[in-house]
Formats: structure tokens, C-alpha cells, sequence
């Protein structure tokens, strides 16, 4: 259990997704003006995350793996087919996303024409395709998985929301015309990246 | 690319390959609407890549070629794509030509793909190849959008080398492997700048660019 705990306060806070590995900046920059939207992405991508980087898991244990298709027939056991982990990974993120975006527009169409363009773009998202490669290349086993992406997700929604809130703030102080907007949120963001760099280290 | 101008060419004929349009086209990305500093679209690779100028270029063409080859056969293919599912589509072509760019890696350039096989990989994800494809491929012809593809992938490749350029001098005193500080300026006290390591330094270069580039086209203010 304190394994999990642990690996949940790393993917959290030491290896936040934004702040160590700077995966997802996109929608992360152009959805943080106001902490409502923030919000709403911030759930939509923990969403996706805990639900397509387990899938993904099954997916290349199950499928891709050397010696993984040998509960069809012996005889395929010894085929490797993990160099199609990119195109499968981005298929099940999409279909997923697809799936959120559909959800979205039926049950809250204020937060889907908030959000915009950045909907689809959650399938580019860097951190959920990142999420599925460190998971590849980290070999986790599944409960470490689920884990693993619940943190990512956090990490990326807390981010997210803390610089919402900066921005909102913002709005009341002086900034220099040129710089407002996206040139002050890309120094703070170094400023909070700086911030977070103070976590690494942290073991439970 | 000529493979590519003959497809694109009975559509435009009437307006011929370079004209002011499909110029405009191509160029404006490199400032105008510049895909990170404007668009805000591929911004995780910029800082990912950016520690030094060498991959910084190969990422570049890396990202000018998937653009602009996903964007010409989003564009020739997009009267079929049904619009519920057109991301998938579009994930797919896009992920057939990262591995093709991939795999072409390293069967030919062995070393050069074992030090950008992440970065290759991250190509998939650029939010610039989806970004253009969902507001600019899907609803132009074939050419432009190829075009258009190229322009966004050079307007990325200019920040990136921008970026680099800087983040290697002052991080590790040099450009392209050369060393450009003297050893007299070591000798004498200078010390590297540790920080523009660290991926905090790539988000004030671009910051303080923005700052730059809008102060002096000041049309671009409060797009963010």
C-alpha cells in the first residue's frame, strides 16, 4: 500500500507531468485564463488519462508484447509487434476522446464551446500519450498503471488550475502591453516549474 | 515534391503554384501567426528538444516533413472523412508517417535515431501537425495545405534553432559542438549558466521573445 501512496505523491508533485517533463503545454497555456475552464479540462483530462493509459497497458500486454499473441495459437508466440505501440496508443486515445467530446456537447454545451478547439486537441495532449510511453517504458505491472495515471491526471489538473488562478489575478496588474497574455504566462509557468523543481528528491 | 505538385496542380491552375495567396500562405507562419509564438500550438517539443541547436534542427525537419505531408493527404482525402470521426483519421496518417519517419531513421541513420527515437516519437503528439489539420487542412485544397504545412513546420524550426542557439551558448558555451567561449574567459571566472539546462530556461526564452516580437508588430497584442 505505501508503495502505491508513493508512487501516487511522485506522479503528483516530483514528476509532475507539466513541471519535470513539460508534456501538454499546449492546451495547458491556452485554456488557463479562467479557472472555470481550467477546471473543466483538468477533469476531462484525468478522465482520459485513467481511462485510456490502463487501456493501453492491456492493450500491449495482450497484443503487442513478444510472445503476447500466444494465447491465440503457440505458433504466434514469437511475434513482436511493438513497433505498432504508436499507432494503436494514439487510436485508443482518440476513440476515447471522441467518446468525452460526444458526452460533453450533449450533457454541458457551455463548457464544450468553451473549450473549444482544445477538445480534440486533448488526443494530442502530450501527457496522455506520455503517460502510455512511461508506462511502456517503465514496465509497470496494471495496479501500478491505474496508479501512475490518476497522479499524471492530478498533477496535470492541479497545474493547470494554480495557473488559472495566477492569470485571473493577473488581469488586475500592470504587465507591459506585449507581454500580456501568453509572454507572462510562459515566465510564469518557468517560475512555477523552478518552484517544483524544489520537489525532486521527495520519497515517502 | 514533385510527386506532390503534380497531384496539387490541376486544382490550382488557375491561380498558379506561387501566387501572392499561396505565398502568404507559406510565409505567414514564420511571423504573423507563428505556430508557438501565436497559435500557441507545439510548445511541448520546443522545450523538450531545445538543450542544444544539433536536434533542434533534426526535429525541425522532422516536424516540417509530417506537417506537410499529412496536411496534403488530409486535404486530398477530406470530402471522405466523416466528421465524428475525423481525429482518428487524422491520428492515424499522422502515426503511419512518424513510424515511416521512424523506422527511415534507422534503417539509414542508425545514430542519429538512437538519439532522437523519443523526440521522433513525440512528433505524433505536436499539437502544430492536429492544430493545422483540424483549422487549416480540412477545409482547403491539396496544395495550400501542403504549403501551409511546410510554412508551419519552418515557423517551429526558426523558434526551436532560436531557442537552442541560446540555451547552447550560455549553457554550455558553445553552437553546433563548437566551442565559442575561450578558455582565457573560464580561466578568468566565467562559469556556464546551469539554468538554461533546465527546461524552466526554454519557457523565458520564449517568454521574453513574445515580449519582443509584440513590441515591435504590436498587431499581435492580446491575441494570446
Amino acid at each position: 500500500m505505501e508503495h502505491y501512496a508513493s508512487m501516487l505523491i511522485k506522479a503528483i508533485f516530483v514528476e509532475n507531468v507539466i513541471f519535470a517533463f513539460f508534456l501538454g503545454m499546449c492546451s495547458y497555456l491556452a485554456v488557463s485564463k479562467k479557472v472555470k475552464t481550467a477546471f473543466g479540462l483538468g477533469v476531462a483530462v484525468i478522465f482520459v488519462m485513467v481511462l485510456t493509459t490502463p487501456l493501453n497497458y492491456l492493450i500491449l500486454g495482450y497484443m503487442l508484447k513478444e510472445g503476447a499473441l500466444g494465447w491465440i495459437h503457440p505458433s504466434l508466440a514469437t511475434v513482436d509487434l511493438t513497433f505498432l505501440a504508436f499507432i494503436l496508443f494514439i487510436s485508443t486515445i482518440a476513440g476515447a476522446v471522441q467518446l468525452v467530446e460526444m458526452v460533453v456537447e450533449k450533457y454541458t454545451p457551455a463548457l464544450y464551446s468553451a473549450l473549444g478547439i482544445f477538445l480534440p486537441l486533448i488526443t494530442v495532449n502530450c501527457s496522455i500519450l506520455g503517460a502510455s510511453l512511461f508506462m511502456q517504458e517503465r514496465e509497470y505491472n496494471f495496479s501500478e498503471t491505474a496508479v501512475f495515471s490518476i497522479g499524471s491526471g492530478i498533477g496535470f489538473f492541479i497545474a493547470i488550475v494554480l495557473l488559472a488562478a495566477i492569470r485571473e489575478r493577473l488581469r488586475y496588474s500592470k504587465i507591459p502591453e506585449p507581454l500580456q497574455g501568453l509572454g507572462i504566462a510562459m515566465i510564469i509557468t518557468g517560475l512555477m516549474g523552478m518552484a517544483f523543481l524544489s520537489f525532486s528528491g521527495i520519497k515517502l | 515534391m514533385s510527386v506532390e505538385t503534380t497531384i496539387a496542380a490541376p486544382e490550382v491552375k488557375k491561380e498558379g503554384l506561387f501566387s501572392k495567396k499561396n505565398r502568404k500562405v507559406l510565409t505567414d507562419p514564420l511571423d504573423d501567426i507563428n505556430p508557438i509564438t501565436v497559435q500557441i500550438l507545439g510548445v511541448c517539443s520546443a522545450l523538450a528538444v531545445t538543450t542544444q541547436v544539433k536536434p533542434a534542427i533534426i526535429m525541425a525537419l522532422g516536424v516540417t516533413v509530417v506537417t506537410a505531408f499529412s496536411s496534403l493527404i488530409i486535404a486530398l482525402i477530406r470530402d471522405a472523412i466523416p466528421g465524428r470521426i475525423r481525429m482518428i483519421v487524422q491520428l492515424v496518417i499522422v502515426a503511419l508517417l512518424v513510424t515511416l519517419v521512424d523506422q527511415l531513421l534507422k534503417a539509414y541513420m542508425f545514430d542519429v535515431s538512437k538519439k532522437l527515437s523519443v523526440f521522433v516519437g513525440l512528433i505524433i503528439t505536436n499539437c502544430i501537425v492536429m492544430g493545422r489539420l483540424e483549422a487549416f487542412a480540412m477545409a482547403q485544397k491539396p496544395w495550400p495545405a501542403f504549403l501551409d504545412g511546410i510554412g508551419n513546420g519552418l515557423g517551429y524550426g526558426l523558434i526551436l534553432v532560436i531557442v537552442g542557439a541560446v540555451r547552447e551558448f550560455f549553457g554550455s558555451g558553445s553552437l553546433l559542438g563548437f566551442k565559442l567561449i575561450p578558455q582565457w574567459m573560464y580561466d578568468m571566472g566565467y562559469v556556464n549558466n546551469g539554468l538554461m539546462m533546465l527546461p524552466p530556461a526554454a519557457l523565458f526564452i520564449i517568454g521574453l521573445f513574445i515580449w519582443w516580437q509584440r513590441s515591435r508588430n504590436p498587431k499581435l497584442v492580446n491575441v494570446s
